[in-house]
């Protein structure tokens, strides 16, 4: 709920930095109610709780700019460390694209209901968040001799944020978060490969622990008996849940700083060709209950909905207002919210039957992507698959190329979307990657 | 564990007035503004504490039968300012202020924290973390009593006495340096950030205890263009010390790094794809330790059973001449700490002694289990957060070989000696570190550069397939941060000049 005095108190940091010499301001106030615990041999490990509450203000003085945080929330305090932020920010040098977005592309106080907050979050009773941990390493007992621990975790989350800005943009949202995790480690014959599983949603009543333990359990021992296998170029299936991590490095050449800073492969693309036919990419801020839906942005634009790549085509850029003064863009959004894939018709394990030979890839270890180049090289493991069936776990190979050509080696995209995640990625195939190995 | 660019705790821009530096201060709370001299009385003045309240805190935090407490209070200032486009047009700076109570039953840890240190707020949380425990227990009073510990934090002039008008300077110096060393030159960022914690401490064994903690960081990156080509590089240095580390040599290192670095990239291409005999360049290559062996090492992963190296205490994992130790008391280095976040002295534990393995990472909770005295490795990003085992700066000693006979012994292998990040997994040992510059070695000659490659190995395979250690150890001093169960900590790595027989190499086939 709206707590009247926190969005006052965001009113009055602006006036006091207005009133002190700044030009303009904008001011968060940010508080998070948390609860965690985890669950070991049916006992407590760890249980933790917290509140906490800090302002953050950006402040654009005599065209300089700077920006600054504080957890000191009585009023004395903060008007002497605004003052203090304000006399700091003169000794800057002036930077000609430092202003408040326009007001016409900001927020204007749309009411629809994204549906992130759960109003019964304060009645949840802490036995029950107990019990659901304990429920997700209960239903691994006795589920097989090789099991060495098996952790059930429980976590929530009351996030509440106020904004107000001096062009006139005020915004609110609240938002609630379950969460119920489960990590395995399991005993092969020289290692002890270990896996997790999580289960999360915006609301109590939907919160299930059922599964969660045995999936990380039985990935876990999966595990078991992988090997290296010779260097080659083959076909790798990305499975849903891990295809994030080689996918960032797509994302993050198309944020306006990287493309101003010279830092992004993809500068200059606009309308062009950068990946398969097959790669079609939304980002919908307005999904109901999705992990990042949203009404307006860190700067206080107002949230659109935008196709990023539309049959491997590059339609947008993630341009924040600032960098978009500096490149001379339209500001889009500096980060995405929702991202949806544009589905093929099989999942993974029809995307494997579909495999001559290659690695089905279900973890990454470490690894890096240069976004100037596009350059990558990542630790993967997963299963050796032949004629469309899966022969064996492997683990310590890297895979190593170019994101301008891997996203056009892309040949097939699943209909397994993670519903549950910001980024909702299906599993992916991609042809002729080079693997490190033997 | 990465080398961050623009880290959560790098956060802020330097604040400053009239030449003095004026970080906000809680005069309004009645504190005073500490300073590295500033004794206990001080700290328990600054929050606003004495030791009469922490007693009543403490009792409460046992009375459900807690058998261990401790309370954290911290007061950290951030502050940072950067160079983009020729231009220091930009800064950051925060405060966070707050203190945690932590209770242990056996194994098990109660937590929660304020960031209001009032007697009725520091209360309300001990209630929580005491219910870790379930019984009705009466305990003593507790007698606290100051501990003392040594200072390696070495400078003149604190960073709290510097203003933002004397940092700027160094930020243009450092850009016209770098552009300065080549036409190709096209874009420069350079960040200078400090951080300066205040931290007291006290436990149900009767310790009280503070530190003053400085951090200092340096960065530089640049984007050089050629033709259709670009590439980027850069170079950093921390040092847990004041002002006076700042000097013209340490631009002109830095400079030199960045722009040779890049440079360098548009000459390097790709490996052949697979295993081979790895030479790791002295310094920076300690991110081998870090990831290999370091973090397996620490006693949670051990205590729970859950890491590689859980039954290998006392037997043989390298050859004889591999010593490989973690280290809190290095001056000024990064990860070096006065004294643990659970009241702890720092030492410099050895975790392989000629080939043998001779200690675990342990905090106080895992020190227990094994009947073992702490190691001095309890550390915690913030009082958000309870103590667990991590490195501080993780090391090898020298060994009898030279950096040209280690080269001259690769046939067919690489040579690597700038890294960005590493990963590993407990369990299943495969760890990984990333390459941003090398070398290939052809007949025992370093011939042509290589960039952006993955290695991956086993943890106890790659310490048994060290081949050959040389003479000339060095520290890392760039912004090496280590993260692990959402917790970021500062730390510092080293080696010297050494052979690993073979790591699987990011490359291409045929």
């Amino acid at each position: 709920m709206k707590n009247k005095e926190k969005m006052e108190l965001a009113h009055w940091a602006v006036e006091i930095a207005l009133k002190n010499g700044a030009k303009e301001a904008s001011v968060s106030i940010d508080e998070a109610i948390q609860s965690e615990i985890e669950i070991r041999e049916q006992k407590l490990e760890k249980i933790q709780e917290s509140i906490e509450s800090g302002l953050y203000i950006k402040l654009f003085v005599e065209g300089k700019y700077s920006s600054h945080s504080t957890n000191r929330l009585n009023k004395n305090e903060l008007e002497r460390f605004i003052k203090e932020a304000i006399l700091g920010t003169k000794y800057l040098a002036e930077d000609k694209d430092r202003s408040l977005p326009d007001y016409g592309i900001c927020y204007h106080g749309d009411k629809r209901d994204l549906k992130l907050y759960d109003s019964s979050y304060d009645q949840v009773d802490p036995q029950d968040k107990i019990a659901l941990a304990k429920a997700v390493e209960a239903e691994t007992m006795g589920m097989d001799d090789r099991i060495i621990t098996v952790s059930g975790s429980y976590g929530d989350v009351l996030y509440r944020s106020y904004k107000v800005m001096s062009n006139g943009m005020e915004g609110f949202n609240e938002a609630t978060s379950y969460y119920v995790s489960a990590g395995a480690s399991v005993k092969g014959k020289d290692s002890r490969p270990s896996s997790g599983h999580f289960m999360s949603s915006r609301f109590w009543k939907e919160m299930n622990a059922e599964g969660v333990g045995k999936i990380a359990v039985e990935r876990a021992l999966e595990k078991i008996g992988a090997k290296k296998i010779k260097s080659a170029k083959m076909d790798m299936l990305i499975e849903n849940r891990s295809v994030g991590r080689v996918f960032y490095s797509l994302l993050a050449p198309l944020y306006g700083y990287n493309i101003q800073q010279k830092r992004s492969f993809l500068e200059g693309k606009i309308g062009q060709k950068i990946a398969s036919d097959l790669l079609t990419i939304t980002d919908n801020p307005f999904i109901e209950s999705g992990r990042n839906s949203r009404l307006y942005d860190g700067e206080g634009l107002a949230a659109k909905k935008m196709s990023v790549i539309e049959n491997g085509v590059l339609k947008s850029y993630y341009i924040s207002d600032y960098y978009g003064k500096k490149l001379e863009m339209q500001p889009t959004t500096g980060y995405p919210s929702n991202l949806l894939f544009k589905l093929g018709d099989k999942d993974r394990n029809a995307l494997v039957k579909s495999m001559k030979e290659g690695i089905l890839v279900t973890g990454f270890n470490g690894g890096n992507s240069n976004s100037a180049t596009g350059d990558f090289s990542v630790g993967v493991e997963g299963f050796y698959v032949k004629n469309g069936i899966i022969q064996h776990p492997v683990s310590g190979m890297n895979i190593t190329g170019n994101h301008k050509e891997l996203w056009n080696q892309l040949v097939a995209v699943g209909n397994d979307p993670l519903t549950d995640r910001s980024w909702q990625t299906p599993s992916l195939l991609f042809e002729g990657i080079d693997f490190s190995g033997l | 564990m990465n080398e961050l660019t623009r880290r959560d705790f790098i956060r802020k821009g330097s604040i400053s007035m009239a030449g003095m530096a004026i970080l906000p201060s809680f005069l309004s709370m009645g504190c005073n503004q500490l300073t590295e001299q500033s004794g206990l009385d001080e700290y328990l003045a600054h929050f606003n504490v004495d030791k009469e309240m922490l007693q009543k805190v403490m009792k409460l935090a046992l009375s459900r039968g807690g058998d261990y407490c401790d309370l954290f209070f911290e007061h950290s200032l951030s502050n940072s300012v950067s160079l983009q486009d020729k231009e220091v047009n930009r800064a950051y700076s925060s405060i966070d202020f707050g203190m945690g109570v932590r209770v242990l039953k056996g194994d098990q840890t109660g937590y929660a924290y304020t960031e209001d240190v009032s007697l009725e707020a520091m209360l309300k949380v001990a209630k929580t973390a005491a219910s870790i425990a379930n019984e009705t227990k009466k305990y003593p009073s507790i007698d606290l009593t100051e501990k003392t510990h040594p200072n390696y934090y070495k400078f003149q002039t604190s960073w709290e006495k510097i203003s933002i008008e004397q940092k700027i300077p160094y930020l243009k110096k450092l850009n016209d340096k770098v552009f300065a060393l080549d036409k190709r030159v096209d874009k420069v960022q350079v960040s200078l950030s400090d951080e300066t914690t205040y931290m007291l401490f006290a436990n149900s064994e009767g310790i009280i205890t503070y530190d003053y903690r400085p951090v200092f960081s340096l960065s530089s990156s640049c984007v050089l263009i050629d033709g259709d080509k670009k590439e980027d590089f850069r170079s950093s240095r921390s040092f847990r010390s004041g002002y006076d580390v700042l000097n013209e040599n340490m631009l002109d290192e830095m400079a030199k790094e960045a722009v040779e670095g890049a440079k360098r990239q548009f000459k390097a291409g790709k490996p052949k794809a697979g295993e081979m005999p790895v030479v790791l360049a002295a310094g920076s290559s300690g991110i081998l330790l870090h990831e290999a062996i370091g973090h397996a090492f620490e006693a949670d992963f051990n205590r729970k059973k859950t890491s590689i190296f859980s039954d290998k205490m006392g037997k043989n994992v390298a050859k004889d001449f591999v010593t490989i130790v973690d280290d809190g008391t290095n001056p000024n280095v990064r990860g070096s700490i006065n004294i643990d976040d659970e009241g702890v002295d720092v030492q410099k534990t050895n975790l392989v002694e000629n080939g043998i393995l001779t200690s675990y990472i342990h905090d106080r909770i895992s020190a227990k289990h094994y009947k073992v005295a702490p190691t001095g490795n309890g550390r915690r990003e913030s009082f958000r957060h309870n103590p667990v085992p991590r490195m501080r700066n993780t090391y090898m000693e020298n060994g009898p070989h030279t950096k040209e006979e280690i080269i001259s012994s690769v046939k067919d292998g690489i040579f690597v000696d700038n890294f960005t990040n590493g990963e590993v997994q407990i369990g299943a040992g495969d760890f990984t570190f990333y390459v941003k510059s090398g070398y290939i070695i052809e007949n025992g000659k370093i011939t042509k550069p290589i960039k952006d490659i993955n290695l991956i190995g086993n943890g106890p395979e790659a310490l048994g397939e060290i081949e050959m250690v040389a003479n000339d150890f060095a520290m890392d001093n760039g912004t090496w941060t280590c993260g692990k169960s959402g917790q970021s900590v500062p730390v510092s790595l080293g080696l010297p000049t050494i052979k690993v027989g073979k790591l699987t190499v990011g490359g291409v086939n045929g």
